[in-house]
């Protein structure tokens, strides 16, 4: 029995939820707050994944993390190598497929935040930037705390695009939601099962846990 | 010196267009029915909305000038500025708002105690009564040492014991400090309570007339009095 899927689908599920939150707190602030041209146009782009299938997405990815692709020169240029079929080619295919479902739940908590709080900050001399660390994120945290279990959860049961840019190379991306098809594919259910046993005490409490957070 | 300020904008319903000069240390009370625009004007001082013309100086310092595109963010005009309903953080407790941007944290422990907050000072807002929170939010402008204080309806939403209170405290800290006020309300008696100066604003413009009928001796109940008694309140036109 290998638990090496397990760990890596836990590896992959808690660095792309740091990498998303960090990003999409900042970004949910300025869909919110900020005025630029061309915002709504951005907004789709970010929620794009939501409305494609994940193997649509994961085939878009594929080309641009590819050597071919704007992100995969930039990758071997910097670091000499390629993200195709790498640990962190999938992170970053994952942290793209996740990203709306990170960003949309952080953006409906800043909009239920009482806008004269932010006034507040602003007349008592706070900056923009202070007062998103200061009075924003603090009065958010639940809401935030919430999006990131549920890109935890996400990230964790990731196939399709992670089957596409990732494969199934053990030890690197064969994640648990692979090896699961794969032993059902060769008819190892006792494999699967076991597999499948495990994500299912972690999603139980973890739901449960987002709805503590979320009730008011 | 003072504040002085010609502001104009047009809002859904009207055109906001006044002229009008606060004294250095003196009080001015804006006001109106609800719905005039007064609320409009203080957050135009505050710059927190922007004037479509005018210009704002305090202390012969340009805040706001159309004509020079000149528009500083409510963070460099230091003001003191106090909404309508309460406005705490409610993630910090009593103390940590009022010294949420306070310049000397042994005045914050001056003002909490001036407040009557000192026995609440580890609470959170919502652990507080309206007065005490209203109490909290003046502290908590007040702790920025500005000379200009704004105060968007501070009592509306508290009973009348206690705006009574609250207008006599913020008077007596108002003349301790030498502050400079803006203070918005549709109460009269709240007005000639507080005021060296009223700025009736009817419709975004300034109405003479209302504030005579409110105060006219026909009037409904007794609120005409103080204009009449006490020539030294000015009506700034």
């Amino acid at each position: 029995m290998d638990f090496l899927p397990l760990y890596l689908s836990a590896k992959l599920a808690v660095i792309t939820t740091s990498v998303l939150i960090l990003i999409s707190a900042p970004l949910a602030y300025a869909l919110v707050y900020a005025k630029w041209p061309g915002k709504f146009l951005f907004e789709a782009l970010v929620n794009l994944p939501i409305a494609l299938p994940p193997t649509v997405t994961g085939l878009y990815l594929l080309y641009l993390l590819g050597p071919q692709g704007y992100v995969g020169a930039i990758w071997k240029e910097v670091f000499g190598g390629t993200l195709l079929f790498t640990f962190a080619g999938i992170v970053i295919a994952t942290a793209v497929y996740n990203l709306p479902f990170a960003v949309q739940p952080i953006k409906a908590t800043f909009e239920k935040i009482d806008p004269r709080l932010r006034e507040n900050a602003y007349v008592l001399g706070i900056s923009p930037v202070a007062t998103f660390f200061r009075v924003m994120i603090p009065n958010c945290i639940n809401g935030i705390a919430a999006a990131a279990i549920l890109v935890f959860l996400h990230s964790l049961g990731a196939f399709g695009v992670v089957l596409m840019v990732g494969g199934s190379i053990s030890g690197e991306t064969r994640v648990a939601s692979i090896a699961i098809y794969e032993a059902v594919e060769t008819m190892n259910f006792s494999e699967a099962w076991i597999l499948s046993l495990a994500f299912l005490p972690v999603s139980y409490f973890l739901l449960l846990l987002v709805n503590r957070l979320t009730r008011r | 010196m003072g504040l002085r300020a010609i502001l104009r904008k047009k809002t859904e319903y009207f055109s906001i267009d006044v002229d009008f000069f606060c004294p250095e240390g003196k009080t001015l009370v804006l006001i109106g029915p609800s719905g005039a625009g007064k609320t409009t004007i203080i957050r135009m001082l505050a710059g927190l909305d922007r004037p479509d013309d005018g210009r704002i100086t305090f202390r012969g310092k340009v805040i706001f000038d159309a004509d020079r595109d000149i528009c500083l963010p409510p963070q460099k005009r230091d003001l003191g500025y106090v909404f309508q309903d309460f406005t705490l953080f409610p993630h910090l407790t009593i103390h940590g708002n009022a010294s949420f941007a306070a310049k000397d944290k042994n005045d914050v422990d001056h003002l909490i105690n001036y407040f009557g907050l000192a026995h609440l000072r580890d609470r959170k807002p919502h652990q507080v009564s309206g007065g005490e929170r209203q109490r909290c939010a003046i502290c908590q402008a007040l702790a920025r040492r500005p000379d200009l204080l704004l105060l968007d309806e501070p009592f509306s939403a508290l009973d009348v014991v206690t705006r009574r209170g609250l207008r006599a405290e913020l008077k007596k800290i108002k003349e301790e400090r030498g502050l400079s006020v803006v203070f918005v309300t549709h109460d009269i008696h709240e007005a000639l309570f507080i005021a060296n100066s009223i700025l009736p604003i009817v419709d975004g413009k300034v109405d003479r007339d209302w504030l005579e009928h409110i105060t006219s001796p026909s009037s409904p109940r007794d609120a005409q009095p103080r204009a009449v008694r006490e020539p030294k309140l000015a009506l700034v036109y």
